[in-house]
């Protein structure tokens, strides 16, 4: 690294505006918070409908999934995030965000090229080393005690 | 007489001129603190259009065609049209050559194509049978996007160094014939590369860029910092113009209150939301071709240094990790 | 109390997420994927089960819950059906959720425009 990256990478750090950090994560805890308390709600509704907690888990995220794929649709959820950051992305609602936003976005590049190729830019990863993961754990499991 | 060095300052020779000029801005430009020194403003960002790229064509086209009636031109009076803006393949600019007919050159300097194409432009009215020249830089909030970082609608939250792409257009019609600006040296950028590698923060990874091809202007025209009214950096942001003055002082230069930049000036922070500034090669084109040109006119200023900045990276280049190279073209600019 | 628990255990993984965002300077996509690998693992050493157990939606509702759904799907898999369900079980468990996305998206680009 020559003198003059040396320099800029003092001079950016020491002058550098500071995240607001602490602001930040009262934000992500307090949205959050609420996103996960909003799908207690639901898990509990479906509960009372007579199922187990096992049995609502797969429900609960299906509504979950719409109620961040409708906020993202109707333009809000983009401001969300923009005040609850991981607040906003972590929860499943923002996994559908992630997905339905691309799939808006290209619409113009057609539906299949588009709208088809583009809705996994940004959750495909998550999917792709969420599957990976619990592949290598199950499997480490599987050969260790037998049951996966 | 041998050349003191071939990345110094080229004094024109011939009078070039500055005839008229033509700013169009979306909303939020619109807002702004400079709201209204723009010759229009759009009251969207252009949803008419099948899609935000013809809009940003349309964008620039209005540019031209504001700058050309205010300068009496028609569009057969001019020899040359030259510009750039940030998409791939340079398209917003290419694409609106398919209605103007004129010979056209597509730049790219990044957010630096508008004082790129001032410059050569400048030169080439100066230096070759181009009689009347024309010159842009354009740039879309909604396209850079798409483009650079996002979808739209995906949540994200910005960190304080992230500049604001501006919806803008900003165009130049230069002439032999005698005009209220005189272009009168112009200083080309080499690339400089200081190692930032955050495309969220341009501001400061342009700050030496800027600060080399103002320091090499000044030198080589014998210039100091206090003999301009203004000294006006592109796009490099609260950030960044902080950086340029550390880089500056070290050097031994000082400036003072003539040194402003384009992207600070374009948006008001506190209520617009735009943490770092402006960017894109329409902010500088169209502060230029707005408010700044106007203070040249008007008498406010006699000498103006533009100083436009650009980041020259790709999607691709910072995907594998690259560093992000950097310009700034200087035209030196005074009026009549 | 549940409620206060998903409150609570959701907002605090949340907290984390953003934390290591703003700290270590990642990329949110570095971190979701962070995130969900850690629930697989969690899930694998029976960790986050308990967590579940105990935080509701609090837990399964941040994306290590995604993770840790689709370890859960392998484990019934492969009781049910052997080894083949390790290659099954993820997707069976998490298909729901991600059914949902992607219709929604579609259903989505077709309804609406994206807003500056």
């Amino acid at each position: 690294m020559g003198l003059q990256q040396t320099r800029y990478q003092q001079l950016s750090k020491e002058k550098m505006p500071k995240r607001p950090v602490l602001r930040n994560l009262l934000w992500a805890f307090m949205i959050g918070g609420a996103i996960c308390l909003a799908g207690q709600f639901v898990q509990l509704f479906f509960m009372h409908q007579g199922m187990s907690v096992k049995e609502a888990a797969s429900p609960t995220t299906v509504v979950m999934v719409g109620i961040g794929a409708v906020l993202t649709g109707a333009g809000l959820y983009d401001r969300l995030v923009k005040r609850a950051g991981m607040g906003g992305t972590l929860p499943i609602t923002g996994f559908a965000n992630a997905m339905v936003a691309p799939a808006m976005e290209f619409r113009a590049e057609g539906l299949i090229m588009g709208v088809g190729a583009r809705l996994f830019t940004v959750a495909g990863p998550v999917l792709a080393y969420g599957m990976a993961a619990a592949f290598v754990v199950s499997a480490v499991r599987y050969l260790v005690t037998g049951v996966a | 007489m041998a050349k003191e060095r071939s990345s110094s300052a080229t004094l024109l020779p011939q009078g070039v001129y500055i005839v008229s000029t033509g700013s169009v801005v979306g909303p939020k430009e619109g807002e702004g603190p400079l709201g209204t020194a723009f010759d229009r403003v759009w009251p969207d960002e252009g949803k008419r259009f099948s899609s935000y790229e013809k809009a940003e064509q349309q964008l620039l086209n209005e540019a031209y065609e504001v700058a050309l009636e205010k300068s009496g031109f028609d569009w057969s009076d001019i020899d040359l049209v030259l510009g750039g803006d940030l998409l791939d393949q340079t398209i917003s600019t290419n694409f609106t050559g398919r209605q103007h007919q004129r010979p056209l050159l597509g730049l790219f300097a990044a957010c630096a194509t508008f004082t790129e194409a001032l410059g050569l432009g400048s030169m080439l009215v100066s230096g070759s049978n181009a009689r009347d020249v024309i010159v842009s830089a354009s740039s879309h909030h909604l396209t850079a996007e798409r483009q650079f970082r996002f979808p739209l609608e995906l949540g994200y939250q910005r960190p304080p160094t992230a500049a604001w792409t501006a919806t803008a257009a900003g165009a130049a019609v230069l002439s032999k014939d005698a005009g209220p600006i005189q272009v009168r040296a112009v200083t080309f950028g080499r690339v400089i590369d200081a190692g930032g590698r955050d495309p969220n923060d341009m501001g400061s990874a342009m700050a030496p860029a800027a600060f080399d091809t103002i320091y090499r202007h000044l030198a080589s025209t014998r210039t100091r910092t206090c003999d301009y009214d203004a000294i006006v950096t592109g796009d490099l942001g609260y950030f960044g113009l902080d950086m340029l003055k550390v880089y500056a002082q070290e050097s031994g230069l000082i400036f003072g209150v003539e040194l402003q930049d384009c992207g600070r000036l374009l948006y008001d922070p506190t209520t617009q939301d735009t943490h770092n500034g402006g960017s894109g090669p329409g902010c500088s084109a169209c502060v230029f071709a707005g408010p700044l040109a106007n203070r040249l006119v008007r008498g406010d200023w006699g000498r103006l240094l533009l100083v436009a900045t650009g980041a020259l990276f790709s999607p691709t280049t910072y995907q594998q990790g690259e560093t992000i190279p950097c310009i700034a073209h200087a035209v030196e600019l005074v009026a009549v | 109390m549940s409620f206060v628990w998903a409150f609570v255990v959701g907002g605090l993984l949340c907290v984390l997420a953003q934390l290591i965002l703003d700290l270590a300077r990642l990329t949110p996509g570095q971190v979701l994927v962070l995130f969900v690998v850690a629930g697989a693992l969690m899930g694998g050493l029976g960790v986050y089960g308990a967590f579940v157990q105990f935080a509701g939606a609090g837990a399964t509702v941040p994306l290590p819950g995604f993770g840790y759904t689709m370890v859960e799907g392998i484990g019934e898999a492969v009781k049910q059906k052997g080894p083949m369900g390790l290659f099954t079980g993820s997707l069976t468990a998490s298909a729901g959720g991600i059914k949902a996305a992607v219709l929604f998206g579609l259903a989505a680009s077709l309804i609406f425009k994206p807003k500056a």
